[in-house]
Order: C-alpha cells, then structure tokens, then sequence
C-alpha cells in the first residue's frame, strides 16, 4: 500500500515540475526563438524522465538500489583512476621496449603526466566538422561509451565484491560488448570523411568476426563451471586455473579479445598508417576524450576478463584477494603491451582469414570436445591433454609455415633480354 | 526470483544513467573550459591537402554485407547454446546428441560458404 502511494507521488510531483517547466520554458522560447525552445524543451524531457525513473528505483528497490547506485558511481570513479594508471602504465612499458624512458617531466619520474594530458583534452576545442551529420557525429562517443561501462556492473573484484550479482553475467558480457560496435560506426559514419567511412566499416567486419570465437569460448567456460555467473566461474577454478585444464580456449580468447579491443596486432580499423584513427578521425576534445577513455576501459576490461575466467580471478594465497586481483591484471595487460611493443599490424585480409579460418572452427571444435569429456564425466586432466597437444601442434604448424623456403620472399635481378624473352 | 531480475534490469537503466551524466558533464566541462573559433577551413573534412571531394555516404564493398550475414547465423545459434550448456548434464542424453546434430549442420553451413570463396576478402 505504501508503494502505491510513493509512485502516486512521485509521479505527480514530476509531471507538476514538468508542467512548470514547460509554461517557464514557453515563455524563454518566445524571447529567444524557436532553436532555443527545442532545446530547453528536450532538456526538460529528458530530466524529467531521468527523475522519474529514479524515483521509482529507488522507492521499488528500496536499499538495494541506493547501493547499486553508489557502487556504479565509485565504478566510474575507480575506472576513471584506472584509465589514468594505464595510461601512464602502457607508456612506460612501451618506452622500455624501445630503450627509452617514458615521460620522465611532470612530477616524479612522470607520474602526474596523465593528469596534464586530462588537463589538455578539457580544454581542447571540440571542433564539429561542417560536412558531419550533426546529431549522429554528437551521439557516437555516448554509444559507444555507455555499453562499454555498463559490463563493469558484473565484474567481481573479489567475492562478493560486485555491483550487480547476475545470474547470466557472462551472457550479458557478450551482449554488450556487441553494442558497443553501433557507436564505432555511428562515428565512422557520421563523420563524413573518407578514412572514417573505411574505418566504421572494418571496425564492424572486424568487431563481429571476432565476437563469434569469444562468444563460443565463454559458452565453453560456462559448461566447464555449470553456471553463468561469473563468480561461480571463478570459484569453480578453485583447484585449478582455467588455463591449466584449457590452454587452448585460453589462447583463442586472448586473440580474439584483443581483436575485439583493436589492439595491436589487430588494431586494424584505427590504423594510423592507413586510416589515420578511422573513426575517431574527426573528433577532438571532449567528444575525442570519451573515445579515448572508452578505448582504454576495454583494454582493462580485456585484462580483468582473462584473469576471471582463465586465471583464477581473486584466488591466490597470502595476499589479500582484491591484490592478488589486481596483480594478475596488470600483469595480462602487461602482456598486452608487449604484443604492441612486438608485432607489426595484419592486413585486413589475413585478419578476416584468421578469424573466420582458424579462430572460429577451433573455437566450436574446442567446444565440442569440452561438452563431449563433460558429457563421459572424463576428467579434467583429459581435457588437458587434448589441448596442449592441440596447441602445441598448431604453434608447430604455423611455425614450419611461416618459415618454410616457399614462403620466403626471394629478390632476384631480371635481365630486360629475359624480360623480352618472356612476352 | 522476480524481484532478483527486477533489481538487475534497475541496476543496468541506473548504471546507464550514471554514465551519461558522467559522459555529460565532461561535454559540459569541456564547452565551459575550451575555447571555440570555428572556421570555414577548420570545418573541412581531414584529407591529404587539396580541397576535399564531397561526400556522398554510398559505394560500400558488398564484402561486409556477407560478413555481417555470417555473423547473424552463428549470433542466433549462441543464443540456442546458452541455456543448453546449463541444462543438458541433468537432461537426457538425446539433448546432448540433438546439439552435435546442430553444431554439424552449422559447421556444415561454413564449410560450404568456405567452399564458394564467401571467407575470401577481395
């Protein structure tokens, strides 16, 4: 009965406050012109909807939701630092790669360099392209940043360390991660340059062919633990991490995986040899920040992904779980860096070969002979077996490929006599 | 548990909410701080120096077209997998035999578009 009674309020007293400012805002309109009044008119709309659908959160879900609320806006505030931290984590890496040492000027040893970069992106000017389609190019950087924040909800931390427990978390991981291709080619598009177009494109062709493999080795992973909720699946890898008993999956969803973030050696569609940042080609300032700031939350997302599912999440002994977290984390994306320290880029061609070739039959017959061993209650080290073999016959495989006489590039003079000859 | 869902689904609009006004606020910041002096050039699409050739959003390679096809086959079949995987250790066994039928005719359905040099990138 209280309920009722709360919505009856809550609802009345936003569309009283909506009535109020809609008579204030016709009046404004009048002053300054029909532009001004659409706009006032669609702010209002729309918090007053944000109002209302607050409202009635938090008085259906009581407690709960006011925790759900504070934890996502701490997420935001945790990823923002993180985001910061890797930055600065990647350019430091990457410098030791190359012999150098990074930034080294603001603060000690450049630690306070991505809070100067912060600084310098806010006040950029946020320049919108005459020939864009305005209100798309001005929506890309919010579609493709909103599905890319709200994985976060399922991550766990540690136990029990998680904003919202789902039951079917990892078929949500997937789900939006796909949503977040709308708003890559929303900006490829919209921009209406040429190297952006190409780019919107191949970020499509590439985010899709490589979500099937993730898609598949996730499924995987859920039969192996017997559930979709992501902390049942870091439980279940209590006696033995994921990467011990499925070295193959675990393989096929690093690649895929950074195929899926666009990062070397398949940061193909924002290649600056070739597209020049492909979607992001246009954007500057804020709108720019938002790409940027999407792009490194995925490369974070990617290195806590692996460590949940292959590398036993927050297990480990002595240290603390959320250290040894975080340890593990910091380490694959550490890995991540040196792929981008190591390997030149592929060409769009041999990366829709590789996904569609090889990523994504492996990947169903990696799955089927998971289901099939579960299926005979086999165990584990079974599995095991199978796939290293697998994975060492393949690394075999490709290797006397890549390196044998045929594949050799041979360089020889030619005559023009010879040259005559031949036609 | 209904209630269990309904918390979930309030926290995935809450969530996107934050993130919007998160994402808000940087434009607000960003409008507030940055200095704006448009210019007939500066609003030129990026390119190699000559004056652009106008933009026209057509001629897309039919390649992506097919790509996106394939896609849409193995998305549906996810969908199939997902509960399957939970349930069929408890099933009977014909649930697990009648999904081997199902992966070959999709494994089937890429073999064959391999065979007619769909996968090929030209």
């Amino acid at each position: 009965m209280d309920h009722w009674f709360a919505v009856a309020a809550s609802i009345g007293g936003v569309l009283a406050i909506s009535c109020f400012l809609a008579v204030g805002g016709m009046f404004v309109a009048m002053m300054f012109g029909w532009k001004f009044a659409v706009l006032t008119g669609l702010a209002q709309t729309g918090a007053a909807l944000v109002t209302a659908i607050v409202a009635l959160l938090l008085i259906f879900g009581g407690w709960r939701m006011v925790f759900i609320a504070a934890g996502t806006v701490g997420l935001f505030a945790f990823l923002s630092v993180a985001v910061l931290a890797i930055t600065l984590y990647e350019r430091k890496v990457l410098a030791r790669f190359h012999q150098r040492l990074g930034p080294m000027r603001v603060g000690p040893h450049g630690i306070l360099q991505p809070l100067a970069d912060a600084i310098k992106i806010v006040t950029k000017e946020d320049i919108m392209p005459a020939w864009t389609d305005h209100a798309v190019f001005w929506l890309a950087p919010i579609a493709f940043f909103i599905p890319t924040f709200l994985i976060w909800l399922v991550v766990p931390f540690a136990d029990g360390w998680v904003v919202a427990d789902m039951e079917l978390g990892l078929l949500y991981l997937v789900a939006f991660s796909v949503l977040a291709i709308a708003g890559l080619f929303m900006a490829g598009w919209s921009s209406a340059n040429k190297y952006s177009m190409i780019g919107g494109l191949r970020a499509i062709a590439q985010l899709i062919s490589y979500e099937i493999p993730i898609i598949v080795i996730v499924i995987t992973l859920g039969l192996t633990a017997g559930s979709l909720n992501i902390s049942a699946v870091v439980n279940a890898q209590n006696t033995a991490w994921y990467i011990l008993t499925q070295p193959l999956a675990f393989a096929i969803f690093f690649l895929a995986g950074l195929a899926e973030i666009g990062r070397t050696p398949f940061d193909i569609y924002h290649a600056e040899s070739e597209v020049m940042g492909g979607p992001f080609l246009e954007y500057s300032g804020a709108h720019w920040a938002i790409f940027y700031l999407a792009e490194y939350i995925n490369t974070f997302l990617l290195g806590v992904f692996v460590t949940l599912l292959f590398l036993g999440g927050w297990l480990g002994p002595v240290l603390p779980a959320i250290l040894w977290f975080f340890i593990k984390v910091f380490a694959v994306i550490a890995v991540m860096f040196w792929f981008r320290g190591t390997f030149p880029r592929f060409r769009i061609d041999q990366l829709m070969s590789l996904g569609w070739k090889f990523l994504i039959p492996l990947a169903f017959v990696n799955f089927i002979v998971t289901a099939v061993v579960a299926f005979y209650g086999l165990p584990a080290y079974v599995l095991a077996i199978i796939e290293l073999a697998a994975l060492v016959g393949i690394a075999v495989l490709v290797q006397s490929k890549l390196t044998s006489p045929s594949r050799r590039p041979t360089l020889r003079l030619i005559s023009a006599r010879e040259l005559r000859d031949a036609q | 548990m209904p209630q269990e869902y309904a918390i979930n689904y309030g926290a995935v609009v809450l969530a996107a909410i934050v993130g919007l006004m998160a994402v808000l606020f940087m434009f607000l910041t960003n409008y507030l701080l940055a200095p704006r002096r448009s210019s007939a050039i500066k609003g030129l699409p990026f390119e190699c120096g000559v004056p652009a050739a106008p933009f026209t959003w057509s001629q897309i390679n039919i390649r992506y077209y097919i790509f996106a096809i394939l896609f849409l086959v193995f998305d549906v079949e996810a969908v199939f997998l997902f509960p399957w995987v939970i349930i069929y250790l408890k099933s009977a066994p014909i649930v697990f035999y009648e999904m081997l039928v199902f992966l070959a005719i999709l494994l089937f359905g890429l073999l064959y578009g391999w065979k007619k040099g769909m996968l090929e990138w030209q």
